[in-house]
């Protein structure tokens, strides 16, 4: 028990740097963006995966807003004022978007409750 | 005609055997006899037959091109190469069904013959549950979903052939998966049916192992073959795009993971009683709710299926009303556990636990994530969309305690470990691993913290296990082999993945025929275009060098194809795999420019993801021999 | 006895709390079985069109959006290219609704050529009061663009009533000439 956690304050001392990608290459800022965002008239596929028309017109958009200094949540506000909200793949922090984020990790900690009851509930009869 | 004909029939008859059946079960019930009566056996069989009898006519009809069928002419074509011919039955919705119900009473009636050593009213109880489903599919098929539905007048030609449909891993995927899918309704009413005679026990967890392992197999199968589909044919480099469809064939693989698993304890420990029941109803309703939803039109998804309103009904109504008796059966017969045994923190049954725990949760984002749109639209009316961000969100950060839990948890003992689990060994994998991921993380690629922390745990998991597996051979320690295996190839798939993702080239640009383009030292030239007129499309085929830093130079030719029936241009990729990498290129044309886009990818250890994939059913293949044994 | 009492209750509540919970859900996906699955896209209609510019497909102009909705009209923004297929198909309706009084025509010519524009045009019969060229179709996204061809009908206060995307055909003319004559 002991050496475990020797292990894992030391891999937390070690890992204490974190990384970040090049903001200059708008290319890669691009790419992040665009796997966010739906392609609206294919079914199911990210404006990335796409090659539609309408998906390379809106990654060419997105490129001229991020060379003109726009920031990724300004991008997303635009696209969302046109296309609607469901056009970002990823949910926004709003309130009827709470019970998507929390219902699992909720679901997490009754798991964990239910474990710990198993566990540390003694009984006589642990065998 | 006559095929059609023939089928149609004999699908009638299996319904009115299947209501048959029933009238014997229940005689055979009374019965003193130790054995289900030779009529159960017989009648099953007949069942079985039936079905198989016109599966292979609709095959037929499919192969001699029977456009009397409407089934055919909307999902065939006389040109169609054979193989195409054949596993087109299956790509529409009505053979599809069609083919759910062979899977069925094939495994009904192998699971009468097979489970001898059991009480004689468990396994006709048993029976009469799947019978039961098997009458709501007949009925569902007949009265909705008829693939022998005829056509008049009869046309010359049929309509079906989408080429992106034409592709053999597509071709062999559904019946792989629905021998995932429609296996779990085995343990399903294997579990209502022991619920019932007080059967829940080790002796019942013995003789369904295998009723587990096997839907387990062949849906981890399964899902590997649509990612190797939705790769190479949709080629766009990805192979999971949390699609609803392919959430919905993860769902039960996580509830079927966790059973396989929990099994074991309730096998050795003879604990979890309704624990393991809960896993086996849940399974058996996430694999119909599949069914449902790709039919029902109501998922957004790149893989359209028949958007039949009627059908998703029906099937809805079926499931709803199955789920509904599943759990007044457990409410009524729900097992009393007298032993409640509590666990040592430091055992194997602690940790098959926390596995259930991580996969229960795991289940949860998916269900919730995929499910979500569908209740804020109809509550609230709001249309959101829940992609990969989301799941990745959610689910990728907790793959770290889960690869520790998997490092260290095998190693526990039953009931309890007395012994200090940290030997020299282990250290020495460790920093072995954490020597690796340094390397990664500090020097060549950018990727984040967490990507490292996972793949330095897939490599100390894969290390872990090889050194287990050495002992095996020079220890004789008795080791249990299939789990070695299965685990290694998770850990082989986490690690695979994390270089993936760390390591992949993308690019994404407009080239003109003769020009270049420099990234990251390689250069990638855009030489000709040359044009063919193949017999049902033209083709536009590019031709690019590739110079990587190296100087090597490798030659790519995607293809741009534009098929005339029906009228749709699709991007062939052009993909060169090794052992290290995929590379692979796409080309698309630009409406009114004489630019095409041009993507090009190279993916490291792509063939090792689906080597991964492979060795996790591999294990589970062994432990099925083993059960044999 | 009591135990046995206390499990047994336990045990109603959660089948009663897990077929309620069912049964919600199996409401919600019977619901959704009945709507509609294609989704008509409205987030701007009721807005107002942001204000755009660009130069005028005809002469060396600049056009700007502010001063050409001035009028007391509804205005039709088509956009449109000479490569559409579908927007070969639609003109015709383009055409005869630039004949109605109370309606003028502003066409996006997207991602085209000037040369092949105007030969369409001269070819098919000009319904266009002002020509915007979309060289880029960064206008066109700004407009909320499915694709094209697409059309929005506005009224005086550049505000989106309808929105149509695809080609124009008689029903969706109907739809635009209700609207101009009902609406006060």
């Amino acid at each position: 028990m002991k050496n475990k956690l020797f292990i894992l304050i030391l891999i937390g001392l070690f890992f204490s740097i974190n990384s970040s990608y090049s903001k200059e290459d708008h290319l890669d800022e691009l790419k992040k963006i665009s796997k966010n965002i739906r392609c609206l008239i294919c079914q199911g596929q990210s404006i990335d995966d796409s090659n539609s028309d309408f998906a390379i017109n809106i990654k060419y958009v997105i490129l001229k807003k991020l060379n003109e200094g726009s920031s990724e949540d300004e991008i997303y506000d635009f696209l969302k004022s046109k296309y609607g909200d469901w056009i970002v793949y990823k949910p926004e922090f709003k309130l009827y978007n709470l019970l998507l984020w929390l219902i699992p990790y909720f679901i997490f900690f009754i798991g964990g409750i239910l474990i710990y009851q198993k566990i540390f509930k003694k009984n006589e009869k642990t065998y | 005609m006559l095929p059609g004909h023939i089928g149609f029939i004999s699908l009638v008859f299996s319904l009115f055997i299947s209501l048959i059946l029933f009238f014997f079960i229940f005689q055979d019930y009374k019965s003193e006899s130790q054995a289900p009566s030779l009529k159960v056996y017989s009648l099953s069989f007949l069942q079985l037959l039936t079905i198989i009898i016109s599966f292979f006519c609709l095959v037929l009809s499919f192969v001699i091109s029977d456009f009397s069928l409407a089934a055919v002419y909307q999902n065939s074509h006389t040109t169609k190469p054979l193989l195409y011919k054949i596993s087109g039955t299956w790509g529409n919705h009505e053979g599809s069904l069609l083919l759910w119900l062979l899977v069925l009473s094939i495994f009904s009636f192998c699971f009468l013959v097979q489970s001898k050593y059991t009480p004689k009213k468990y396994r006709l109880l048993t029976v009469l549950f799947q019978n039961i489903i098997t009458i709501g599919f007949l009925l569902f098929v007949i009265k909705t979903s008829n693939p022998f539905l005829n056509l008049f007048p009869v046309p010359n030609e049929g309509l079906g052939l989408n080429p992106i449909l034409q592709d053999p891993a597509l071709a062999i995927h559904p019946p792989i998966l629905y021998l995932g899918y429609v296996g779990t309704s085995i343990i399903f009413s294997s579990a209502l049916s022991a619920m019932i005679h007080r059967f829940v026990n080790p002796s019942w967890a013995d003789s369904i192992k295998i009723w587990i392992l096997t839907p387990w197999i062949f849906l981890t199968l399964g899902i590997m073959l649509g990612s190797i589909w939705a790769y190479y044919e949709l080629g766009w480099g990805g192979f999971w795009f949390w699609d609803p469809v392919e959430n919905v064939s993860l769902m039960p693989w996580f509830s079927l993971t966790a059973l396989v698993h929990s099994i074991i304890i309730l096998k050795k420990r003879d604990t979890f009683h309704s624990w393991v029941l809960i896993l086996a109803i849940i399974t058996f309703t996430l694999s119909m709710n599949g069914t449902f939803l790709v039919r029902s039109g109501i998922l957004n998804s790149v893989h359209t299926f028949a958007n039949d309103p009627e059908r998703g009904f029906y099937i809805l109504t079926f499931l709803f009303l199955l789920i509904l008796l599943s759990l007044i059966i457990f409410f009524i017969y729900q097992p009393k556990d007298n032993s409640v045994k509590s666990f040592f923190l430091f055992s194997r049954e602690t940790a098959i636990s926390v596995n259930n725990w991580f996969m229960m949760f795991f289940l949860s984002a998916v269900l919730i994530g995929t499910i979500y749109p569908l209740i804020l639209e109809i509550t609230k009316d709001i249309k959101i969309s829940v992609g990969a961000p989301f799941f990745n969100i959610i689910i990728i950060p907790f793959l770290v305690p889960f690869l520790f839990f998997m490092i260290f948890g095998p190693k526990l003992k039953w009931i309890k470990t007395n012994e200090n689990l940290m030997s020299k060994k282990l250290i020495f994998n460790f920093f072995l691993s954490l020597v690796f991921s340094s390397i990664i993380y500090f020097f060549w690629g950018k990727t984040t913290l967490l990507n490292s922390i996972i793949f330095l745990l897939g490599l100390f998991l894969l290390l872990t296990l090889l050194f287990e597996f050495l002992e095996t051979i020079t220890k004789k320690n008795k080791v249990n082999i299939p789990r070695i295996i299965s685990h290694f190839g998770f850990g082989l798939l986490i690690v695979s993945i994390s270089l993936n993702t760390i390591f992949s080239v993308e690019m994404d640009i407009n080239l003109k025929i003769g020009e270049s383009y420099k990234f990251k030292k390689y250069e990638l030239k855009f030489n000709s275009i040359s044009g063919k007129v193949e017999k049902n499309f033209n083709s536009l085929l590019g031709s690019f060098s590739l110079i990587d830093p190296k100087g090597d130079i490798s030659y790519l030719k995607p293809e741009i194809r534009i098929y005339n029936q029906p009228s749709i241009t699709t991007s062939e990729a052009n993909i060169k795999t090794n052992f290290f990498y995929d590379r692979f290129i796409t080309m698309s044309n630009i409406q009114n420019s004489e630019f095409f886009n041009i993507r090009f990818q190279q993916k490291p250890m792509m063939i090792w993801i689906w080597i991964s994939a492979l060795l996790i059913s591999l294990g589970g293949i062994l432990s099925v021999f083993r059960q044999k044994d | 006895m009591f135990l046995d009492k206390k499990i047994n209750f336990k045990r109603l509540i959660i089948f009663i709390s897990t077929f309620i919970l069912l049964f919600l859900l199996a409401i919600i996906f019977f619901k959704s079985l009945k709507t509609e699955n294609v989704y008509i896209p409205n987030q701007l209609i009721g807005k107002e069109i942001p204000n755009f510019a660009s130069k005028s497909l005809f002469e060396d102009q600049y056009l700007e959006s502010e001063k050409i909705f001035i009028n007391k009209k509804y205005y039709l923004i088509n956009i449109w290219a000479s490569w559409c297929g579908p927007c070969r198909d639609e003109h015709p309706y383009l055409v005869k609704l630039s004949q109605n009084d109370k309606l003028k025509i502003v066409g996006i010519n997207f991602k085209d050529k000037k040369n092949n524009a105007l030969s369409f045009l001269n070819k098919q019969g000009n319904p266009y009061k002002q020509i915007f060229v979309d060289y880029d179709g960064s206008l066109s996204i700004n407009l909320g663009a499915y694709g094209i061809p697409e059309t929005l009908l506005i009224n005086n206060k550049k505000i989106v009533l309808l929105k149509f995307i695809g080609p124009l055909n008689s029903q969706k003319y109907q739809k635009i000439i209700d609207a101009i004559n009902n609406e006060k």
